[in-house]
């Protein structure tokens, strides 16, 4: 949060000139767009008549409506308290959300066939593959946090070497080189191992450099206590410096773990059947991509709120120690 | 003198670079002995007793703690380090640990001590340093002063044969500086063999076998402090003295 000051600042939406350029602005917008053909325009008939041939005034009429609608709505939430405003505005941009969706039409009973075989074959593929990747890849940001850290030449030249490039090769072109490269060298690898790998170590060498400032933000005196009693570096790394370094680096893993759930789909392209390829496929047959896709997308938001909730847990967990 | 030596220095010499830190210092620790060592800052008072369990590498001369000579192949160094205790000016407790882990810690995981044992040696340890009743909050919780003595105990936990301190009081507030060298002088009563960095003059007088002076990374003297602080030989000495004796 940012530090608020003790003086309360009056509440801008209760700005009289706050609430009136607001008016005026959505009044103006909603003349604009011409919404006499929506089921808005049918619900102010009595008003305005038939909406199609209301003309200028209809349109004034509509965006007057909806102006009033809003700047209330807007100043009404203005009096609630901090967490009652944050879930009604959550509320308010879900139905949006929603509405917006409704203008595809979207078959619900072709969703509903097809949501468990999404579910049970896609969600299970991407949590599977995600999770040991952010497994494997922290193992390896720990490994290559410590090289780049250390003295020795070989380790640094090979861990930086590293980081340069996966952090600059395009993932996609690294699922290709390793599932198409690989086999080359004599290694067949199949497409989910193959995906694994690619997601493992481009994200191994953005969170190599995440761990690595992590470490470098202990006190050096963390180091002497630890070493002045004896304890030797794996101990140290282990039970003194890590700890106190999870919580610098929890909340950018947890950021490159959302991340990783959603760049698992690009392992699509070499035919693992996650989430995206099943959304790409499942609909193509009746032409009903839309469906598919959204399904898809929806789930894809579901995870990650999930993944926020699990991480705000853990910072809050390791902020126990700060506390005065 | 008879008495079983802890640390030997002889002829050490260390440099930061092109900078000449320690010059040709001799100097022996007996068993039981207290030494303080004070003298302006930047003169090595520091770097000398980081030495002495090699937090800091000394290039010339030798340092033997307990009659193992310290250098930078050495594969005993931890077990040299966890009879050293150390204490730091600025405590560095570990702030993920509760206070009674970090008494814990270093006994379980250096000397494999069961975990019951080491639970009974840190409160008995931190009932000595009179904190028993915080043994369950964490550092940040305390005040300097008891965070200090926590270190001190932290570092008794591992029973070692000397204990080396860093300026324990410059950090503290004034009304806590008492606090911790009441702890230190009990600490000495009881015969613990200790090198002591500090400013505190009257604890110097009270506590000290021998009082020595470092001034540009050389010992310039030493002596008992009624020696040393009743009749300094040498100019810097004086100097020194009546600086931070003035007020
Ligand atoms: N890590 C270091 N690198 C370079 N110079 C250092 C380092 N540590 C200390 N010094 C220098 O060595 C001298 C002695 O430092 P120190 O032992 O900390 O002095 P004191 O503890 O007596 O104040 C100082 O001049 C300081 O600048
Ligand atoms: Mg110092």
């Amino acid at each position: 949060m940012l530090y608020p000051d003790t003086v309360e600042a009056e509440v801008l939406v209760h700005k009289p000139w706050f609430v009136a350029t607001m008016f005026g602005v959505v009044m103006l917008v909603f003349m604009a767009f011409n919404l006499s053909g929506t089921g808005f325009a049918e619900l102010m008939r009595p008003v305005i008549g038939e909406p199609s041939t209301s003309g200028l005034y209809g349109r004034f009429a509509v965006g007057f409506a909806v102006a009033v609608i809003f700047t209330l709505n807007v100043v009404l939430i203005g009096f609630a308290p901090l967490k009652l405003q944050i879930g009604i505005v959550w509320l308010e941009l879900l139905l949006l959300f929603i509405a917006f969706f409704e203008t595809f039409h979207l078959s619900l009973p072709f969703i509903r066939e097809k949501l468990p075989f999404l579910i049970s074959q896609g969600v299970v593929t991407t949590l599977y593959v995600s999770a040991m990747s952010i497994v494997i890849a922290s193992v390896i940001a720990v490994a290559g946090a410590v090289a780049k850290l250390s003295n020795n030449g070989f380790a640094y030249a090979i861990a930086s070497f590293y980081t340069s490039f996966f952090r600059g090769l395009p993932l996609l072109m690294q699922v290709y080189l390793i599932y198409l490269g690989l086999p080359q060298l004599g290694f067949v690898i199949n497409a989910v191992p193959a995906g694994i790998l690619a997601l493992s170590l481009c994200y191994g060498a953005y969170m190599t450099e995440i761990f690595r400032s992590g470490i470098q933000s202990i006190d050096r005196g963390q180091w002497e206590a630890s070493r002045s009693m004896g304890f030797g570096f794996a101990l140290t790394m282990r039970r003194i410096i890590l700890p106190q370094a999870l919580p610098v680096i929890i909340p950018p893993t947890g950021n490159q773990f959302i991340s990783m759930l959603k760049d698992s789909s690009l392992v699509s392209v070499i035919g693992v059947w996650e989430l995206m390829f099943l959304a790409r496929t499942l609909g193509q047959k009746t032409f009903q991509h839309m469906e598919m896709l959204i399904s898809a997308a929806m789930i894809y938001w579901v995870m990650s709120i999930c993944l926020e909730l699990i991480q705000s847990r853990i910072e809050r967990h390791y902020a126990r120690s700060k506390v005065r | 003198m008879s008495a079983q030596a802890i640390i030997e220095a002889k002829a050490v010499s260390k440099w930061y670079g092109q900078f000449h830190a320690l010059k040709d210092i001799n100097l022996t620790v007996h068993k039981g002995e207290r030494i303080v060592i004070c003298g302006p800052s930047g003169s090595g008072k520091s770097t000398l007793i980081r030495c002495f369990n090699r937090l800091e590498a000394h290039q010339e001369g030798e340092i033997v703690v307990n009659g193992v000579t310290l250098h930078g192949r050495m594969s005993n160094v931890a077990a040299v380090r966890s009879n050293v205790g150390m204490v730091f000016q600025h405590f560095n407790l570990f702030p993920h640990m509760t206070v009674l882990m970090n008494c814990m810690a270093g006994p379980m995981w250096v000397k494999g001590v069961p975990a019951a044992e080491a639970r009974q040696t840190a409160l008995q340890f931190l009932e000595r340093v009179r904190i028993p009743e915080q043994a369950n909050k964490f550092p940040v919780q305390l005040s300097g002063g008891q965070q200090q003595r926590v270190a001190i105990a932290r570092s008794l936990c591992m029973k070692p044969d000397v204990m080396l301190f860093d300026e324990p009081t410059s950090a503290l507030d004034p009304e806590m500086v008492s606090e911790v060298l009441d702890t230190m002088t009990e600490l000495a009563r009881d015969g613990m063999t200790m090198v002591c960095v500090t400013h505190e003059m009257g604890f110097a007088r009270a506590v000290a076998d021998r009082v020595i002076f470092m001034d540009a990374g050389q010992i310039i003297e030493e002596g008992t402090p009624d020696a040393f602080f009743g009749n300094p030989r040498h100019d810097r000495t004086k100097v020194f003295l009546s600086q931070i004796l003035r007020h």
